[in-house]
């Protein structure tokens, strides 16, 4: 371990993605991600790496995907409006994989929303923004210390799934300043990029996937000459307006994050136990989730805290596991109501299942959610 | 008899799906050429295209290729070339690509100087979509979307180009082969922000509304307006009429390129042998 240091949650994320081998960052600055942009291009050149601001979102996530398809592990960052710009390049990468990290500060929106104010109202943006049937691997830490490492398993998913990764942060953990110390680096593992296992002499196909359904596409001036494109294409890299080939593309584009799900499907259970209630929360919410079930605990109460670090792909197995064991599961999160409707779909009626809503610029008080485990004590199932 | 540029091209993936009498293919080949004049390296030189007619050119060159999204072709290629400068980058794009919806990149490529040499198609018009007016059309001409003409006045790119910052800009025809060939290759050599403008036919979206449907006539537009820059200089303001429009070399000026600039930065923040 190093030496302990305060550092902001969006500080950490900088740490966190260098330490994983970034090199490159495009972006442009928006609250409350712009420390991300600032520490990026005062630390990646220091590493021989290099930053640049562009003239907006939709350039930022072009530059990093043109970065990484160069050989270079890349990342990008915004907030509300700029993770909306981004969209289509986000289907882009998915679409032609390539490996890429959008960091989302967020914020309440829609449009400029709220600018500097805390939110979690893009769970479900991450999820589905671009157009079209697509995976897609989002993050969410807690803490200062968590931004560091989910940005250090952002990074490796993108290599490893050659698939862009939202690391969803929130603006409660992007301005959190925590005592922190990270990890040395040799304590850091690290997804290295993926090679061509064949020459071009032996027929290599920059798409044809491996055994874990990834290709092992070359990167740009290796003499493997590919051609890279969003459109459908089949494993030459090349377009075909075939429905065989686009039902197999999809279909393995879904698949190959799917059978890895477990491993990369991260949640941690407090005081789950002997809990009788669970709530579910994620991010910075989680944080007042938790002294809100600590607080129930000590009334009393058998009430535990399943906490989702992997937000998508959707803990179902989790989720589901906790619907049988429990006479209730309170949602805690900071929008209208988003990840409630995952729970739901996968608690199917085994239990309850309450929303513990907040969209008004300020973050949940533990009384608030304590109130909440309270209602659904009072009405949950006997 | 095997030409030699016949190795820049992918013949399996030939022929190309342009319509017949189309100027892209001229464009396409007048830009390997240049790409064998200068003798870059097949392997070590990524083409990158947006998304039209002309950017499907991509796919039908041997070398590593990127066929990006709408627009978006200079901020891709921008990451390519600070990723790795020792990889020449080609950009293709068209008028709609490259001043609509990828004006504000255009414009920012240009003031970065980044070392890309990008060349644009200009049939001034969407081909791909059908032959809607582009922000290059000439004004009073017609597209399916400007049925009584297009009212809106058109960009003059190579000028866009110079005020943006390019460091070398110049224009040709697909008539002028040779010359364009040779634009093509001095933007190849200029170590910054290459932009050349090549004007091409679109018989089937541009010409059959504009009463030219026919690609010879289109070309022969093409020769009888075009006039060599020294030529132009010279020409009396009344005689250059509405059609006449001046190709060649329009500005060089040496200036320091984005990723040199920027290896200055990592010596100074000290990152240099990492
Ligand atoms: C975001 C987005 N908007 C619109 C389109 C539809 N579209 C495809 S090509 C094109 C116009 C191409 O015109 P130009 O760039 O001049 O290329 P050309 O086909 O003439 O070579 C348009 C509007 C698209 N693919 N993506
Ligand atoms: S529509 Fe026009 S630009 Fe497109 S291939 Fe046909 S002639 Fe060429
Ligand atoms: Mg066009």
């Amino acid at each position: 371990m190093s030496k302990a240091r305060l550092m902001q949650g969006n500080e950490a994320c900088v740490e966190g993605a260098l330490a994983a081998g970034v090199r490159f960052f495009g972006g442009y600055p928006i609250t409350p991600s712009t420390e991300v942009a600032e520490g990026m291009a005062k630390l990646l050149p220091t590493v021989g790496g290099k930053f640049v601001q562009m003239e907006d979102e939709i350039a930022s996530m072009g530059v990093v995907l043109g970065a990484s398809l160069a050989g270079k592990k890349a990342v990008t960052a915004s907030s509300g409006p700029g993770i909306s710009l981004k969209q289509e390049l986000i289907g882009y990468a998915a679409a032609a994989e390539i490996p890429v990290v959008i960091v989302n500060v967020q914020r309440v929106g829609p449009s400029t929303g709220q600018p500097t104010a805390p939110s979690q109202g893009d769970v479900m943006q991450a999820r589905w923004g671009t157009h079209g049937d697509h995976p897609m691997i989002a993050l969410s830490p807690w803490s200062v210390r968590e931004a560091f490492d989910t940005a250090v398993m952002a990074v490796n998913y993108s290599e490893r799934f050659r698939t862009p990764v939202i690391l969803l942060m929130d603006e409660i953990v992007g301005h959190l300043r925590e005592k922190v110390e990270l990890p040395e680096a040799s304590a850091i593992e690290i997804y290295p990029r993926r090679k061509p296992t064949c020459s071009r002499a032996e027929g290599y196909e920059p798409f044809t996937p491996d055994k874990d359904l990834v290709p092992n596409t070359a990167n740009f001036g290796e003499g493997y000459h590919i051609h890279v494109t969003g459109l459908i294409h089949d494993d030459t890299g090349f377009p075909i307006g075939s429905p065989k080939i686009t039902r197999e593309v999809t279909k393995r584009l879904h698949e190959k994050i799917d059978i890895a799900r477990d491993e990369i499907t991260h949640v941690e259970e407090y005081f789950m136990d002997d809990a009788e209630y669970a709530v579910v929360a994620f991010g910075g919410t989680a944080r007042t989730a938790y002294e809100a079930v600590a607080n129930a605990r000590k009334k009393g109460i058998k009430v535990g805290m399943v906490r989702l670090i992997t937000i998508w792909p959707f803990a179902d197995k989790a989720i589901k596991k906790i619907a049988e064991k429990v006479k209730g599961i309170l949602v805690a999160e900071l929008n209208y109501g988003q990840l409630v409707g995952e729970v739901e779909r996968v608690v199917a009626g085994k239990c309850p299942v309450e929303l513990c809503a907040k969209y008004d610029m300020t973050i949940f008080e533990p009384a608030e959610i304590e109130a909440g485990i309270d209602e659904l004590v009072a009405g949950g199932k006997a | 008899m095997e030409r030699s540029f016949e190795k820049y091209f992918r013949q399996n993936r030939l022929p190309h799906l342009w319509c017949p009498g189309c100027g892209n293919g001229i464009v396409m080949k007048a830009i390997v050429q240049a790409i064998e004049k200068k003798g870059l390296d097949q392997d070590k030189t990524v083409i990158v295209s947006g998304i039209g007619c002309s950017s499907r050119a991509s796919g039908y060159m041997d070398f590593d290729t990127l066929h990006t999204a709408h627009g978006r072709a200079i901020p891709f290629a921008t990451g390519i070339k600070l990723a790795n400068p020792e990889l020449n980058v080609i950009v293709i794009t068209g008028d709609g690509d490259c001043t609509a919806i990828g004006g504000n990149h255009f414009i920012h490529g240009c003031r970065r100087n980044v070392d890309l040499t990008v060349v644009l198609f200009n049939n001034s018009i969407y081909g791909m979509t059908g032959g809607q007016a582009s922000p290059m059309t000439p004004t009073h001409k017609k597209a399916t979307t400007a049925p009584y003409g297009a009212i809106d006045r058109n960009f003059d790119a190579c000028r866009l180009a110079e005020a943006a910052g390019a460091t070398y800009v110049a224009r040709s025809t697909a008539f002028h082969v040779q010359h364009l060939t040779d634009m093509i290759a001095g933007g190849i050599d200029n170590k910054g922000f290459s932009f050349v403008e090549a004007i091409c036919q679109c018989p089937t979206s541009f010409g059959r509304k504009n009463k030219m449907a026919d690609p010879a006539k289109m070309m022969m537009w093409m020769r009888d307006n075009a006039v060599m820059k020294a030529a132009w200089d010279k020409l009396p303001d009344d005689k250059k009429t509405e059609e006449k429009f001046p190709i060649g070399l329009f500005y060089n000026e040496s200036e320091t390129d984005y990723a040199t600039a920027y290896n200055e930065v990592i010596q100074i923040a000290g990152g240099a042998d990492k």
